[in-house]
Parts: structure tokens; sequence; C-alpha cells
């Protein structure tokens, strides 16, 4: 078994101890190793990577190749680059800390923990696949158990939210075949063989005309995973109705899906495609940043906030991966991770408060710094780090991302990165309204005094996000190489 | 008749005396033994299923070009013979409890087995009077079938309106028939090969012969029959018509077309592109309202047929193994929904969805067969049916057909919905008096894990496809 696939074999294995687990108390603690273990990789994968680098210039390393149906030949094919390495930390990560988080689920613990595992194989093997084929198969996997999650162990309108997310990640996910399909059926177009193998299509020339049909149902077909507006309305009920874990991981984890495919697949294999549409993708997603933004003013569930917040944030990762130059890719990257465990952070967070006080709504909160410290202070923490102040994540990211966007000089380009530069400055707005109502000021109801602050596993949750965080603010150079170097096969196509 | 023609008609010999072998056997059970008549015909069956697996050796044509086989035709003879051995032991407790102590147990099994017979003749016919032959030999006893349950009077319907239907489609087909015997000169397939030609009486003939194999698929617009008889018939002779039936009837259709109607391919192309989009929007959209188990499962057998036509629009090599490998991973995922059906059904009567609320909280096990095979049917990787669907569209896809693609997918998305609620149903409802637990007997835990195991495996293990690829050379 070779490194990357034990990523979707530890989560398989994982889910079959699950089946034989008993109660709540060995299913958590199953699970917990499985996802420790799975961290554990993900850590060696880091080193083991450099390694490798140092004598290996290949686009992607650690492949491996499979055949699987002869026919059409398809493969099962892995392999990784530095992007990939970097989100399968932060999906290891999230799934750890997500099973933390998740500590005293009383409902079907067993059956909860093997959706949310399958929903972590599916991401991991998303993220190593190297063959469209199996790429859209895992994404498909990934996406499915999203629906008995929300579903069973949601809150609120769960059945709506529930139904509604799955139908459009699926109807999403309907578009992308018919992109695939084009790709694949245009992947001869220099006389070889009909391939789904992403390298080896990259090297093909696919006619300018098939490029420009097939790339925005490929680009739509994952960026309505990524949020992207107007397709972001499953996102915000989606996120209230899931239960915590669920929340953290889909906005952590699985968003990332989105943009990344978009990178892999939609700009990485018809470049010329994504020069041709970039105008019409960059005003869809200029709109998600300043909308995602303006939209979380309004709301005053916390769950609605962050969901709004999420997709401002993706917004601007598809917006910086419209701008077609290495900077700003690199800052794309770099907000996808960032975003990634912030957002996981604070649905954590607020998973944490809701289930003290019973109530989202932060106008019925107040005064909550002086009766759980712990966990108010991480949440100012998380939301400086959302707002984008220096010595965070978001800081890095967002720099990266908008001088980059400042190299086009020609007005079009200008105009659409100063509307998105602008929602930081609402996000500013919105991250403190909701820290001076929610945490500041009086108490406003007498029950809150006998909360008690963040248990032991619920500390850890917190500390596991909560390291990346402030690891990528203060020291994000090694990470920001690492996506730089393997960004150079990606830039060569949009010149 | 010697011994090699022996070979090459065994799956028809053999199933003709075990038919018979059971119509003596019940003259010497014993009265209050009744129910064994059960245990021997699946016994049979059983035999004759692994028989049927004992490779063809050569390939070759008999009576004078009646009646030809292949190993492809030999396969598929094969997968309705899983097929039919699964849905008994779905229907054994059925016919134990219900159907023995009306000493109707012995003629259930033959009339089921005539059916198949008929199938048999109609996939291996070399011309249109065997063709015919086994096509009614297929229907008739079928409505016998289906209106088994003389004590319910909706029963009866359904088999009436079954038996009517097949027969006003077996007349247009006949007509059709007959027109194409008037512009060609031969009922031979291989001789009005050689002599078809676009005219516009051909055309006429074709379309009329089109619509008579529709009924039996129930492609839109001929599928009125559909709900209602499944909805009328015992759930086993639903599932009997709704996946042999149909299945049969998919692979002739597409051996006519792909060979007989091969030069009038400009032609069907498009009524198969029309038929394709109206069966799945149709059935997708009916389907979204029902409240019974048995008419939702119709009406996605509906949708379900509409996607086989993607295969067989592209026409070639490509198109004959997606569809046969779609029908195959069919087979097993509509067995699977119907015998979940079927047990519940048995222990309780009851059929709604509604009633399925909170079924998982008291019968995980079938609340999750149920989940396998719903989202099987929907397409969901990495089941089977997802495979099969994806080949299909790629067949499509190769020709060009992206629209139709896309729309199709939209369809996948829309069906996806429906099947949700019965998931919903299962695992997220909750009911005050859910149905309680129950314990399956051995034949149907039997016919059910098999199923389950065919969901599993058959989209996974890639091999099989390219089996199924290389057989289908042969129409090309």
């Amino acid at each position: 078994m070779d490194i990357l696939s034990l990523f979707v074999t530890v989560p398989v294995l994982t889910i079959l101890a699950l089946v034989f687990a008993k109660g709540l108390k060995q299913a958590r603690i199953v699970a917990m190793v499985g996802s420790l273990i799975q961290l554990g990789m993900a850590i060696n994968l880091i080193f083991a990577y450099f390694k490798e680098r140092a004598i290996n210039d290949s686009i992607m390393v650690f492949t491996k190749d499979y055949m699987w149906f002869e026919q059409f030949n398809i493969h099962y094919t892995v392999g990784v680059d530095g992007i990939s390495v970097a989100l399968l930390i932060l999906t290891s990560i999230v799934v750890l800390a997500g099973v933390f988080i998740s500590w005293t689920m009383e409902d079907l613990p067993k059956e909860f923990f093997i959706s949310l595992l399958v929903l972590s194989s599916g991401v991991y093997g998303f993220f190593i696949s190297l063959d469209l084929f199996t790429m859209f198969v895992f994404y498909e996997i990934a996406v499915i158990p999203m629906y008995l999650l929300i579903g069973i162990w949601g809150s609120g309108p769960k059945e709506y939210s529930a139904m509604k997310l799955t139908l459009m990640l699926m109807g999403a996910s309907a578009v992308l075949l018919v992109g695939i399909l084009g790709i694949y059926f245009n992947s001869n177009a220099d006389g070889g063989a009909l391939t789904f193998n992403i390298l080896e299509i990259s090297q093909v020339n696919i006619p300018f005309e098939a490029q420009k049909l097939f790339f925005p149902l490929t680009f739509i077909g994952f960026a309505v995973l990524g949020a992207l507006f107007p397709f972001h309305t499953w996102s915000p009920d989606g996120h209230a109705s899931a239960p915590t874990a669920v929340s953290m991981l889909h906005a952590g984890v699985l968003m990332k899906l989105g943009g990344y495919g978009v990178f892999r697949v939609a700009m990485f294999l018809l470049p010329l495609g994504a020069i041709d549409w970039s105008w019409f993708f960059i005003i869809l997603s200029a709109t998600g940043v300043i909308y995602g933004a303006f939209g979380a003013i309004k709301q005053n569930d916390l769950k609605y906030i962050n969901a709004y917040s999420s997709v401002s944030h993706l917004g601007m990762v598809l917006f910086a991966l419209l701008m077609l130059n290495k900077t700003s890719w690199n800052g794309a990257i770099m907000q996808s991770l960032s975003h990634g465990f912030m957002t996981a952070l604070f649905f954590a967070l607020i998973g944490m408060i809701y289930s003290r006080t019973h109530t989202r709504d932060i106008t019925k909160l107040g005064g909550l710094l002086k009766v759980i410290p712990f966990i108010s202070v991480i949440y100012v923490i998380a939301g400086l780090a959302s707002l984008g102040l220096p010595g965070f994540s978001g800081f890095v990211a967002e720099m990266n991302i908008f001088v980059g966007a400042f190299q086009h000089e020609d007005m079009f380009h200008r105009v659409a990165t100063i509307i998105s530069v602008s929602a930081i400055v609402v996000t500013a707005v919105y991250i403190l309204r909701v820290v001076g109502i929610m945490l500041m000021g009086p108490i406003k109801n007498s029950e809150f005094l006998d909360m008690s602050d963040a248990t032991w596993f619920e500390k850890t949750g917190i500390l596991l996000l909560l390291i990346p965080i402030i690891g990528m603010g203060v020291a994000p150079l090694w990470l920001s190489d690492m996506i730089m170097a393997s960004l150079q096969p990606f830039i060569k196509g949009v010149l | 008749m010697n011994l090699s023609s022996f070979l090459i008609m065994r799956h028809e010999i053999l199933l003709l005396a075990i038919a018979l072998l059971l119509l003596v056997a019940e003259i010497f059970i014993s009265k209050n033994k009744k129910g064994s008549i059960v245990h021997l015909a699946i016994f049979l069956f059983g035999i004759h299923t692994v028989i049927g697996f004992l490779p063809l050796g050569e390939t070759s044509i008999l009576f004078g070009g009646m009646f030809q086989t292949n190993n492809l035709i030999h396969f598929f003879k094969n997968v309705l013979n899983i097929g039919v051995f699964i849905l008994l032991l779905q229907s054994a407790d059925w016919i134990q409890e219900k159907i023995v102590e009306q000493e109707k147990g012995t003629e259930f099994f033959v009339l089921l087995f005539f059916s198949l017979l008929g199938m048999y003749f109609m996939i291996s016919s070399g011309d249109f009077l065997m063709f015919y032959l086994g096509l009614e030999l297929s229907t008739l006893p079928a409505a016998a079938l289906a209106a088994y349950e003389t004590s319910k009077r909706i029963s009866s319907e359904a088999g009436i309106k079954l038996i009517l239907s097949a027969a006003l489609a077996s007349g247009v087909s006949l007509f059709g028939i007959s027109l194409l015997y008037a512009t060609s000169g031969s009922i031979y397939f291989n001789e009005i090969i050689e002599v078809i030609s676009l005219n516009n009486l051909t055309i006429l003939g074709f379309i009329l012969f089109f619509t008579g194999l529709s009924f039996k698929i129930s492609l839109v617009p001929f599928h009125f029959w559909t709900a209602d008889v499944y909805e009328g018939a015992p759930i086993n002779v639903s599932s009997y018509l709704s996946v042999i039936s149909k299945g049969a009837a998919t692979f002739i259709l597409m051996i006519l077309l792909f060979t007989v109607f091969k030069s009038l391919m400009p032609v069907w192309e498009n009524i198969v592109y029309v038929v394709a989009l109206a069966t799945m929007f149709i059935g997708n959209l009916f389907a979204l309202r029902q409240q019974n188990m048995k008419r939702f499962l119709a009406f996605s057998s509906i949708a379900q047929a509409g996607f086989i036509l993607l295969g067989l629009i592209a026409g070639d090599q490509l198109g004959t193994a997606t569809v046969v490998y779609f029908v195959m991973i069919y087979i097993f995922s509509n067995l699977a929904a119907f015998g979940v059906v079927q047990a519940i059904s048995l222990k309780t009567g009851k059929e709604t969805m509604d009633d399925y609320n909170g079924l998982y909280r008291t019968n995980p096990n079938l609340s999750l067969i149920m989940m396998l095979a719903l989202f099987s049917l929907a397409g969901i990787p990495p089941i089977a049916g997802f495979f099969g669907k994806i080949f299909l569209f790629t067949a499509a896809a190769s020709k060009g057909y992206y629209l139709l693609v896309f729309l199709a997918v939209v369809n996948v998305t829309i069906s996806l919905y429906y099947y949700l609620l019965v998931i919903r149903a299962m695992f997220i409802r909750q009911n005050e008096n859910p149905i309680p637990y129950f314990k399956n007997k051995l034949y149907m835990r039997l016919g059910l894990l098999i199923t389950v195991i065919g969901i599993l495996v058959l989209g996974l293990y890639s091999p099989l496809y390219d089996y199924i690829y290389e057989l289908s050379s042969v129409f090309n």
C-alpha cells in the first residue's frame, strides 16, 4: 500500500472498526484513534514530501497508477504536489477536531462517526486523485453523507436544509459530469488515446471551441461547492441546520473541494477557456465577496453570520484564482487553508456557546466574556484572524491575493479588486459587532451565570485549530514556498 | 435435434423440463406438505442457473434461422436467470404463507417459468415469427401472475389492464412486422438486413414495431399501464415485470436496432432521443408525488428505462456493452428495493412511504439495504448504479449528444430528490408506531444478501465490464 492510498484506506478501516463498536464511548474512541492516525500520516507526509521534492522535480510526487476500467482508460491514479499536501493537512486536523467537538454525541453515535468518516475519506480521495473519473467518484462520496448528517443530527429546518444542500451540490456535480465527459472526449485532440489522467490531458492542446464550451460547465460544477454567487444559497441554510462537527467539516474542508477542483481541473486543463471566461466569473465572485460580507452584517443568528462570512471568504478564493497569476494563486490556496481552520474554529465555538445557552441569536446573548472567558477569548482571536489582522493566517492570505490582483492594470480588474478589497472593512464590521453584542456588555440572562467553561475535549479541539492559524500567520514562508513551487505547471497554461 | 443443438438450447430445454417436472411433482407431494414445492422449485432453478454458466462453445443458428444464439445472448440469459433466482428466493415466504393454502403454489412457478421461457425465445429469435411467439409467451403468463391474488379486486384489475394493453401492443407490433414484411419480403433478420432501405413504408413499419416494444419497456407515451399494474399485482410480480421483463425487452430492442434496423439509424436516432427525454422527465416528475411504494418504484423504473435509451443511441459496441451492464446492475438494485418492500408488506401489510418513517430505528438492516438499493438507482458512487449510469452517459457523449447527457444528469438530480424522500422517511423522520422489528426467513435473507453483494461488487469489479464489452462485439 502506497503512502497516499493509506489516506483512503485508514478511514475505511476505521469505519469497519466502528461497525463493531458499541455505544458512544467505544465509538468516539475508535473515531478518535482513526483520525489521530490520519493526522500522524499527514504530518509524516510533509516530511516525506520535502525529502522527495529534493530529489524529484516532477509535477506530482508519490504517484501510483492502477488500471481500473480498461475500456474507458479509467485509472486509479494518485499523486500529490504542495497544494494537495497542504489541503490534506487541513483535512486531517479539522476531522480530528470535529471528532473531539462531537465527544458527547448521544443520538446514534456510531452512525454519526461513520458518516463523518465516509465524508472524510471522500475528501482525502479527492485531494490525492489525478484521474478525473476517480476524482469525481470521491467528490460524490464526500457530498452524499451530508444529507444524513444534517438530516438526522441537525437542528431547525433540517429536512429542508439537508435536501436543498444535497440537491444543489448533486445538481452541480451533474453539470460537472458533462464538463468532465467533454474534457475526456477531447483528450485525444493531439492524436493520443482518450484519457482521464489530469497530467496527460494537461499536455494536450484541447481545441479552443471545446475549451470555451466546457470551461464554464466544469467551473460552475466545482464552484457551487465553493459557494459561488448566485449558487451559494445552499450554504447558509445547510450550515445553520448542521450539527457542529458537520458545519466545521463542511465549511472547513468540503467547500475547499470547490476551489481546488476549479484550480486543478477547470483552469489547469482548460486554460484558454479560463482566459476567455474569466471576466464573467470575476464579476460573479467579486459580487459574492461583497454580498457575503453585507449579508453577514444583517444576520442575528451566529451560524448564519459565519456562513455568509464563508461565502465572502470563499468568493475571495475564486476571485484570486481568476486573477491568473502566481501571487494571487498562492493567496488563494493560503486563503483556503486559513479559512478552513478559522471557520472550523468559529463553528466549533458557536457549537459550544449554543450547547450552553441554547440560543444562537446574538441579541439574546451578552457578557459571555465574564462567564465563559476561555471560549470568548478564543472567539475574539478567531474574529481577529478572520478580519485579516497581521500575525494571523488571514492576513497572509489576503495580502497575497490583493497584491496579485493589483498587478492587473486594466480598468475592469482594478474595479473588481477594489470592490473585493472593500469587503475586508465590512468583515471588520460584522466581526466586531458580534464581539461587542455577544461577548461584551451586560449579562442578559441570569441563567447564563451557572455556565461552565470549555471541557478538556473542547479545549483540545480548539487548540488543534488555533495552532495552525497562528502558525500560518507567524511563519508562513515554508508553506508559501511549498505552494509557490507547485504553481509553476499551472502558470504555463495561462501565459 | 442432436446433442450439440441441445447444448445450444440448454436454457430453453432445461427450463421447460423444470416447469413440466414441477407440474408432475405436485401430484406426489402429500397434502399437508404442499409448501415443499417451493424448496423444490428453488432448488431446481438454482441448478438450472448454475448449468447456464457453463461455457456455450460455438455460436450458431438453429431451425433454419429462427433461433440464434451467441455469447452475449447466452450471457444475458444467465443474467435473467440470476434475477429470477433472486426473485424466487424473495417470493418464497409469500408463496408459502399466502398462496400454497389456496393450492396455487405450483402454478405460480410454472407460469413464471413459462414466461421466462418466452423471454429466452424472444431474445434468441432469428426472425420476426419467433420473436412474436416469444413476446406472447412471455406476456400471457405474466398477466395471469398479475391477477394472482384473486382475493384482492385490485389484483384482478391489474391482470386485465396488463393483458389488454399487452394485446394492443402486440397487435400494433404485428402490424409493424407485416409492413416490414411487405417492404422487404422476408421475416428473417439476416435477410431483412440486406434489403432494408429508407422508405416511408419501412419507417412506418419500424415505428409501429417500436411502439409495441415500447409498451413492454414502458417508455413514454406507452407507460400508462405501468403504475396501475405494479400497484395491483403481487409485489413479486411487479418486481418481475419491472426487472426481468423490462430487461429482456430492452435487450431484444437493442439487438434489433443495432442489426436489423441499422440502416434506419438516422430515423431511430431521433425517435430514441425524443422518447428518452420524455421517458426520463415524465417518469421522474410523476415519481415525485407518489406515496405508495409500489407506484413509486413503478415510476422510478419508467425513468430508469429512459436512461437506458441513452446507451441505445450510441448504436455501437460501447452502446451495447453499457446497456447490458446497466440492465444487469438495474436488476440487482431494483430487486433489492422490491425485496425490502416485499418483506415489509408481507409482515405488516404496510406499503406507503409514511409507514416507513423511523424504520432505521427498528429495522436497521432492511433500511440499509433499501438505502443501498435507492442509492444505486440514483447513481451514487461507489455503488454499482453509479457506474452503470455514468457509462451510459459516456456512451451517449461519445457520439456528441452533450445536450442529451446534460438533460439526463438534470434528471438524475430530480430522481435523487424522490429517492432521498424514502431515505428521509427511514432515517430522519420519527414515528409513533413504527414498523416493529422482525426477522426475515432464510430465503428472503438470502435473496436480499445476493442483491446487496451484487450492488456492492458489480460496479467496483471492473473486469466484469471488460468481459461484457468483449462479448458485445457480436452485433457490430
